[in-house]
C-alpha cells in the first residue's frame, strides 16, 4: 500500500439523463504506483475524462459517481463531504486541462491566479506566496517569470499558458497530477516540451501522473503502464512496452494499426470500422463486438478482464484461445 | 487605457452637439405656438411680433441654434416661457429630487437584481429560482405607472404605511416610487446575471478553480462573477435611461419635484426652452451613464483594455 498513490477500484460513474442512466464509467479499477506515469488511451466519448473528473470528484451535472471507492494514499476520496474534497484538491491531487486557452480566467493575472492555489492550502503571507510562485515559474521552464507574473492569459502563447497550467497544478507538490489531454491543444514541438517537464518533475516533485490521452505517441513516449479504454470499460491493460509489442484485445490492435509509421509504404490508413457506440444502446456482451473483426458467438457474453501474462490483462475472450494456442 | 478613455470623451462631446440638434430641430417641427400661449389668444398682432423679435424667433434657424449651443456650453439654457425663470436654475433645483430618486430605485435594481440573480443561479431549477424568475418576468411585464400607482393606492391609501405624496416626506417618501421604478430593472438584471453566471459557470476556468480547492461559493465570488458582470453592466447602462423615464411617471405619480415633472409642466404649458434643457439634460446623463459602462469595462476586462 505504502507505495500505492492511487487505487481505483469498481469504479463506475453514469449520467442520468431523461433518456436513461448512461453508464461512462464501467467498473474501471487502476493502480498508480508511486512516481509513475500512468496512460489511459482510448477513442473521444470512452470514459477517460470522466474517470478523471470521477477521481478528482469534478463530474459535470447530471454526472454521478454511482459506485466503487477512490482510495488516495490510503484515504478514501468518495467518504470525504464536498468541503473535505475541497481541500484534498489543488493539496493532494490536482488536475490541468486540454485546452489552456480557456483554461485560465481571463479576467485575472496569470501570476495571481497561480498564487491563490498556494494561499489556500498554506499558511504564508502573500510575499512569501509570490516568491514560492515565482520559483515555481522557473522551475516549469517560465523565462522572465518577473514579467509573466503580470500578464493576462491572453498575452501569453499556448504553450506558456499550459506551463501556467502545470505551475499551478504543481505549486502545492501534490501527491497526484491528473493531465487530461494536456499536449492536444498544442504543436509537437511544445508538446514534446511539455511532456518532458512532465516527466522532470515525476522525478522531482515525487508526483504520480495520470496522464489521458488518444494521442498513443504520445502514451509510448512518457507512460509506464498503459490502460486502454473503450465504452466506458477497461479492455486491455499491460505496461506500455508490451501493449505496443503485444496488444491483445482487436480494438488495441486496430488503434495501433490505425497510426503512420514513416517506414510504412502502404498508402491506405487502416481505420478500425464503425463508430463509437451509443451509451445507451449498447450491444450485449462484448461492447467492441459490432466493430471486432474476429467477433464470434462467445463474444455475445459479459466479458472479463482475464490476465494473460503477469499485469497484462485483457478483457476479450478470444485472447484465451490465442494464450492457449 | 488612458487614450481610449479621452477618445470616448471626445466623441462624447460630438454625439451631445448631434443631440442638441437633433431636439433644437423636433422642438420646431412640432405644432403650437409658443408667443401665443405666452400672451394669450387675444394679444394684437404687433405685440405678437415684438415678443418674436425680442426672443429671437425670427432668425434663421441657425442663426438659433448657434446662439443656443453658445448658451449651452456657458451654462445658460434660455428662460422659461411659462415659470419665468432661467431654465438652468430650475433644473439644478429639481435635479437632486430625480437623483435621490434614481439613486434609490438603482440600488433597488442593481442590488437586489444581481444578489437575487446570483442565488437564482446557484440554486437553478430550484423553488427559490422559480420564485425570483417569476417576480422578476412580473417586473419586467407590468409598466411602471401600473406597479406605481397599485403600490400607492394599496400600501399608502389603504395600509397607510407609506405617505401619498413624496415632495415633503423625506427618505421614507422615496420608498414606494424606488420600488415601482426598480422592480422592472431589478427584474431583467436578476434574469441577465442569473443567465451569464450559468453561463460562466460552465467555462473551463471555472474548472481550474475547483481543481485548485475553492469550494462552489468562492468560485462564484473571485472567479465567475466578474467574468459575468460585463453584460450586466451594459444593461444598467442601458436602463439608465429607462429610469429616467420611468422617473417622468413615478415623479408625476407621487409628486416629486424632478426634472420629470419639469419635462412634463413643460410640455403641458409649450415651454420650449424648457423642454429643450430637461431633454438635453436627462440627453447628457443617459450619455454620460455610458461613457463610465464603457470605461469601467476597461478596468474589469483587461483584454479590453488592449483595443482601441
Amino acid at each position: 500500500m505504502k507505495n500505492t498513490t492511487l487505487l481505483v477500484e469498481h469504479l463506475s460513474a453514469s449520467f442520468f439523463t431523461g433518456r436513461g442512466e448512461i453508464k461512462a464509467v464501467n467498473d474501471v479499477s487502476i493502480t498508480v504506483p508511486r512516481r509513475s506515469i500512468i496512460g489511459i488511451v482510448g477513442e473521444s466519448g470512452c470514459g477517460k475524462s470522466m474517470t478523471a473528473r470521477s477521481i478528482m470528484r469534478l463530474l459535470k451535472y447530471p454526472g454521478k459517481i454511482v459506485g466503487g471507492s477512490i482510495r488516495l494514499m490510503g484515504k478514501e476520496l468518495t467518504a470525504l463531504t464536498d468541503a473535505e474534497m475541497a481541500n484534498v484538491r489543488g493539496e493532494e491531487i490536482s488536475m490541468i486541462f486540454q485546452e489552456p486557452m480557456t483554461s485560465l480566467n481571463p479576467v485575472m493575472k496569470v501570476g495571481k491566479q497561480v498564487q491563490e492555489a498556494i494561499l489556500l492550502h498554506r499558511k504564508i503571507t502573500k510575499k512569501e506566496a509570490k516568491e514560492e510562485v515565482l520559483r515555481m515559474f522557473r522551475e516549469v521552464g517560465i523565462s522572465e517569470p518577473e514579467k509573466r507574473y503580470n500578464c493576462y492569459p491572453h498575452e501569453l502563447s499556448g504553450g506558456l499558458r499550459q506551463r501556467i497550467m502545470i505551475a499551478m497544478a504543481m505549486i502545492c507538490r501534490p501527491k497526484l497530477l491528473i493531465a487530461d489531454e494536456p499536449t492536444t491543444a498544442l504543436d509537437v514541438t511544445v508538446e514534446a516540451q511539455i511532456l518532458e517537464l512532465m516527466k522532470g518533475l515525476r522525478d522531482t516533485v515525487d508526483t504520480s501522473i495520470v496522464l489521458i490521452s488518444h494521442n498513443l505517441g504520445v502514451i509510448a513516449e512518457v507512460c509506464d503502464y498503459v490502460y486502454v479504454m473503450y465504452a466506458g470499460q477497461i479492455v486491455e491493460q499491460a505496461d506500455t512496452f508490451t501493449l505496443f509489442e503485444d496488444p491483445r484485445h482487436p480494438y488495441t490492435k486496430g488503434l495501433m494499426a490505425s497510426v503512420k509509421s514513416l517506414e510504412d509504404k502502404n498508402t491506405v490508413l487502416e481505420t478500425i470500422h464503425g463508430t463509437v457506440p451509443n451509451l445507451l444502446e449498447l450491444p450485449e456482451g462484448c461492447a467492441f463486438s459490432p466493430r471486432c473483426g474476429e467477433v464470434c458467438e462467445n463474444c455475445r457474453q459479459a466479458q472479463s478482464l482475464i490476465e494473460v501474462a503477469p499485469n497484462h490483462l485483457v478483457r476479450c475472450y478470444a485472447s484465451k484461445e490465442v494464450q492457449h494456442g | 487605457m488612458v487614450t481610449n478613455i479621452v477618445k470616448r470623451i471626445l466623441q462624447t462631446v460630438l454625439i451631445l452637439i448631434g443631440v442638441a440638434l437633433l431636439i433644437f430641430l423636433m422642438l420646431r417641427i412640432i405644432p403650437g405656438n409658443a408667443i401665443l400661449t405666452m400672451m394669450g389668444d387675444k394679444t394684437n398682432p404687433e405685440a405678437v411680433e415684438r415678443m418674436t423679435a425680442e426672443l429671437g424667433l425670427d432668425k434663421p434657424f441657425y442663426v438659433q441654434f448657434w446662439m443656443y449651443i453658445k448658451g449651452v456650453f456657458t451654462g445658460d439654457l434660455g428662460t422659461s416661457y411659462s415659470l419665468n425663470r432661467s431654465v438652468s436654475e430650475l433644473i439644478s433645483t429639481s435635479f437632486p429630487n430625480t437623483v435621490k430618486l434614481a439613486i434609490a430605485a438603482a440600488l433597488v435594481a442593481w442590488i437586489v437584481g444581481i444578489i437575487c440573480g446570483i442565488i437564482a443561479a446557484v440554486k437553478k431549477n430550484g423553488i427559490i429560482d422559480h420564485l425570483f424568475m417569476g417576480v422578476s418576468l412580473l417586473g419586467v411585464s407590468v409598466p411602471v405607472f401600473m406597479v406605481a400607482m397599485v403600490l400607492q393606492y394599496l400600501l399608502a391609501y389603504k395600509l397607510q404605511w407609506f405617505p401619498i405624496s413624496s415632495g415633503n416626506a423625506g427618505w421614507v417618501g422615496y420608498i414606494l416610487p424606488a420600488i415601482a421604478l426598480g422592480w422592472n430593472s431589478a427584474g431583467s438584471i436578476a434574469r441577465l446575471t442569473r443567465s451569464t453566471l450559468l453561463e460562466v459557470l460552465q467555462e473551463d476556468y471555472i474548472d481550474t478553480a475547483r481543481a485548485k480547492g475553492y469550494r462552489q461559493l468562492y468560485v462564484i465570488i473571485r472567479h465567475a462573477l466578474r467574468n459575468a458582470v460585463l453584460p450586466v453592466i451594459t444593461m444598467m447602462a442601458v436602463q439608465l435611461s429607462s429610469l429616467l423615464s420611468g422617473a417622468v411617471i413615478c415623479e408625476t405619480v407621487f409628486s416629486i419635484n424632478g426634472i420629470g415633472r419639469l419635462a412634463v409642466a413643460a410640455i403641458e404649458a409649450r415651454d420650449i426652452p424648457l423642454l429643450q434643457g430637461t431633454v438635453l439634460f436627462s440627453t447628457v446623463i443617459v450619455i454620460l451613464g455610458n461613457l463610465l459602462a464603457d470605461c469601467l469595462y476597461s478596468v474589469l476586462d483587461p483584454r479590453i483594455r488592449k483595443e482601441v
